[in-house]
């Protein structure tokens, strides 16, 4: 009953979303009809297109599990970008560092770009557990110092300055390498571990001890310390696991997609996973469609910018609108238990 | 014959599963105090915020000074004259009294607020219903029964001549509910229309003048005060005669030492000694009656011996073992456990079901989970559904959230869990607070079962007659100290009452 009221609000947001995008187009001069077009065959249009949308959506798929994860727990992971960050250069390094036999060799660099940003959740979590500072501030804070700190590393003047034509890592081993499905295609088995993941993660929250207290600090912090459960010791182990599946997803990233690491590489997927887990209602399951809608406008925005149906600045315009109607219904959720989780603090103590 | 105010004529609502109005008529007067006494869940202040336009009614009809109306939303009620105080108030605590009037009412002089025009009319007000607060004063800084009174003066400055007044004493300490007594009193003789929401006899008897009881979202009857007692209002809100008292067997007690405090001192938030150099201890089969006046150091109290907050200085023996500053965890696991205050901003997780609430603090125990990595829900839905049996949780199945429970069953649920621990040591913190009477002779049961059974409990309690039911030792808290402690024969209402508003008492 509840995923079909879902479902409906999906749709509706979607078709609003496409309507008041077709007036922009008119408006701005363009033909709705062309751009829409365009947007559906530059998603969807042939299997390397599919491809290239499912290519768009991996990483996203991982961001949107972070952000969520950290959601349960009542927690605002605002900076998977930078965990992204961390997990591609340090998943990047194990894979041009150090020589193991194929797949093993995978398994590793993933999972040390899983503890590269599991150490940069981690920090916002510990300080945010055990002094009290917000961690909206400081994982979006920290997510620029990442981003910079790996574009100094492979810049002219860092240690890992890998080419001379770009700010770039060598590349790394084959045997680190994520398999792709079809050669010449970029699309590699990142995605099914990221589905992996979804399912892993929509059984820990819902079928495991660790996930119910998750839940519970995440509804009721109050009664989750009341029930004696270790409410700190939770925030600090879910947003550093959010920081982990973020710094996987740009190790997967890597090893799959750009076989190095490239300075600046993400177009903002960590931003994306925001929208991914909200328009995912913080359900891990619908993470997977909710990545690759995402990864379609993405995708097929780029198809239209080539198509020339419509300037770039139109199609990210139309991306931020369709995000926007997504979002919308489960932000004002948010902020309306934000607001009145204040109003209960305020009057709980006359 | 006074004037009318308002009529409701078979007002029906329904919510998913619920009806809350079945068909409820309803009149007020001018220059009366209108009572509407029912149990928690018996559609009062359902039907008092369709009065106030919350809540549309699916069938119906309202008059007002006898003309047919529409109440869309609150701003149509207001300028219907209709103002309503809820049991949350809704001010900003930084703002003086009466820039609180303004909010969403701003007089204007051009673009600007008429400071001056709204503070002089806020004086005048509160002159003229003698209502004793200081318009410049913050929010902040008032007791809870003087933020009341600026709820009720933000009713009458939008010009409200009938007022909801949706149960006002739930907050309230004694004196305050005399002072805001009176406030009512002077209201009515000025005229106005006042609705009294509650579902505790005694004041409805001391304050309305007539008196319209709901069950079940009917309304029983409408009757003047003159022919109203306790026990006709009692049988019309239950639907069946009450023994109000349940009653404490005598239980040979082994006279061991189960809780003992020592010199225990704790701090509030603010760092201030709220509970100082307490001892006492809990004996077997045996409830200790912890009494005062609200604020007094209880809160801390309770904190301090569920693991919930640290002492500052003394000693917390449970069970000859010292567990001063162990954790809730710990604590609950050496057999002490806590029914909250609050059941639902600590005692339940609200967007969880039943059976999810019903491990709460539980949900690593064997029989639930499979070490880390699973939880066992076919045995948590088995238990849960024997819960619910035990205790009679009245819900459609464990799955339901437990937010569509209405009070008395979510403290069924807190109990239920608790209970279900096999306890030595009880903390019982207001148990019964705004549960209705079947609500409250359930907690009572089972209260002097577990002492039956040989648990100590310890009853904090505002409700002196509650504590003196049922407890088998009465101690006093005033200021953070435990003033005295009596035996049940020895405590008498009038002594306890004095020691409890820090008059000198005799020694323990």
């Amino acid at each position: 009953m509840r995923l079909v009221k879902e479902l409906a609000l999906v749709g509706v947001s979607l078709l609003l979303a496409f309507a008041v995008g077709a007036l922009v187009a008119k408006v701005s001069g363009l033909s709705p009809l062309a751009v829409y077009r365009e947007l559906v065959r530059g998603a969807f249009g042939d299997q390397y297109r599919i491809f290239q949308t499912l290519t768009q959506a991996t990483p996203i798929m991982f961001t949107s599990l972070s952000f969520l994860l950290a959601f349960r727990c009542g927690l605002f992971n605002i900076g998977a970008e930078g965990q992204l960050y961390m997990g591609a250069f340090f998943g990047a390094w194990a894979g041009f560092t150090f020589v193991l036999p194929p797949y093993l060799h995978t398994a590793v660099a993933l999972l040390v770009g899983a503890l590269a940003g599991a150490f940069w959740g981690f920090i916002p979590a510990w300080l945010r557990a055990r002094r009290g500072t917000n961690e909206f501030v400081t994982t979006m804070m920290l997510s620029y110092v990442a981003v910079y700190f790996t574009s100094w590393l492979v810049s002219p003047r860092g240690p890992y300055h890998g080419t001379q034509w770009a700010n770039q890592t060598v590349r790394v081993l084959a045997s680190a390498e994520l398999p792709r499905f079809v050669r010449g295609m970029q699309l590699h088995w990142g995605l099914v571990i990221a589905g992996l993941f979804a399912l892993f993660l929509w059984y820990f929250l819902f079928r495991t001890p660790r996930g119910y207290e998750i839940r519970a600090v995440g509804q009721n912090p109050r009664a989750a310390q009341y029930a004696g459960i270790d409410v700190p010791r939770v925030m600090i182990l879910s947003l550093t696991l959010a920081g982990a599946l973020a710094g996987l997803g740009g190790a997967a990233e890597i090893l799959g997609t750009h076989r190095r690491f490239i300075e600046f590489f993400s177009p903002g997927y960590g931003w994306d996973g925001i929208a991914g887990g909200l328009i995912a209602r913080a359900h891990p399951l619908a993470v997977i469609p909710a990545a690759i809608l995402i990864g379609a406008l993405r995708a097929g925005g780029m198809g239209m910018d080539r198509a020339g149906v419509a300037p770039s600045d139109f199609v990210t315009l139309l991306q931020g609108i369709v995000i926007f109607f997504l979002v919308a219904p489960e932000l004002f959720r948010v902020f309306r238990r934000l607001r009145r989780e204040r109003r209960v603090l305020v009057h709980s103590q006359p | 014959m006074p004037a009318e105010a308002v009529r409701m004529e078979g007002i029906v609502k329904t919510f998913p599963g619920v009806v809350a109005n079945a068909g409820i008529d309803f009149s007020l007067f001018f220059g009366e105090v209108h009572g509407l006494l029912g149990e928690n869940g018996a559609g009062k202040t359902v039907l008092m915020s369709i009065l106030y336009g919350l809540y549309q009614p699916d069938s119906g009809q309202i008059y007002v000074r006898e003309t047919p109306v529409r109440i869309k939303s609150p701003a149509v009620a207001i300028r219907l004259g209709i103002g309503m105080v809820h049991q949350h108030f809704m001010l900003v605590p930084r703002l003086t009294v009466w820039e609180n009037m303004a909010v969403g009412w701003e007089p204007r002089r051009g673009p600007f607020l008429d400071r001056q025009r709204m503070r002089l009319r806020v004086k005048e007000l509160v002159e003229e219903y003698r209502l004793e607060i200081d318009p410049d004063a913050k929010v902040e800084e008032l007791s809870v029964g003087e933020q009341q009174r600026v709820e009720i003066l933000k009713a009458l400055f939008r010009g409200a001549e009938i007022l909801i007044l949706d149960e006002p004493t739930a907050v309230l300490t004694e004196q305050e509910v005399e002072n805001l007594f009176s406030t009512i009193r002077t209201l009515r003789d000025q005229g106005k229309a006042v609705v009294f929401i509650t579902h505790k006899l005694h004041e409805a008897m001391a304050i309305c003048d007539r008196v319209t009881v709901l069950r079940k979202g009917k309304r029983v009857g409408t009757l003047p005060i003159s022919q109203a007692t306790s026990e006709k209002l009692a049988e019309m809100m239950v639907g069946r005669e009450v023994v109000f008292k349940v009653k404490p067997k005598p239980v040979p007690k082994e006279g061991k030492v189960l809780l003992s405090v020592e010199n225990l001192t704790v701090h509030d938030e603010r760092g201030l000694p709220a509970v100082r150099d307490a001892s006492f201890e809990l004996f077997d089969h045996e409830i200790l009656g912890i009494a005062g006046v609200e604020g007094n150091g209880q809160k801390e109290l309770v904190e301090a011996l569920t693991g919930l907050r640290t002492p500052r200085s003394g000693k917390i023996f449970l069970l000859g073992k010292d567990v001063t500053g162990a954790s809730a965890r710990d604590l609950s696991q050496a057999g002490l456990i806590h029914i909250p205050e609050d059941r639902q901003a600590t005692g339940l997780i609200l967007s969880f079901s039943v059976a999810e609430n019903l491990i709460l603090g539980r949900q690593r125990e064997d029989g639930f989970a499979l070490g880390p990595f699973l939880q066992l829900r076919h045995r948590i839905y088995a238990y849960a559904q024997e819960a619910i049996r035990a205790f009679s949780i009245a819900t459609p199945s464990p799955r339901v959230p437990v937010q569509n429970l209405s009070g008395g069953n979510q403290q069924r649920v807190i109990l239920a869990r608790e209970f279900g621990r096999n306890p030595k040591v009880v903390v019982a913190h207001q148990p019964t607070r705004g549960l209705d009477v079947a609500g409250m002779e359930f907690v009572w049961e089972k209260l002097l079962e577990l002492r039956e059974s040989g648990c100590g409990i310890l009853l904090v309690s505002m409700d002196l007659d509650e504590i003196l039911m049922l407890a088998d030792r009465v101690a006093v808290m005033y200021r953070g100290e435990i003033v005295g402690i009596w035996p049940k024969e020895a405590a008498n209402k009038r002594e306890l009452g004095l020691a409890m508003l820090g008059g000198k008492v005799a020694a323990r």
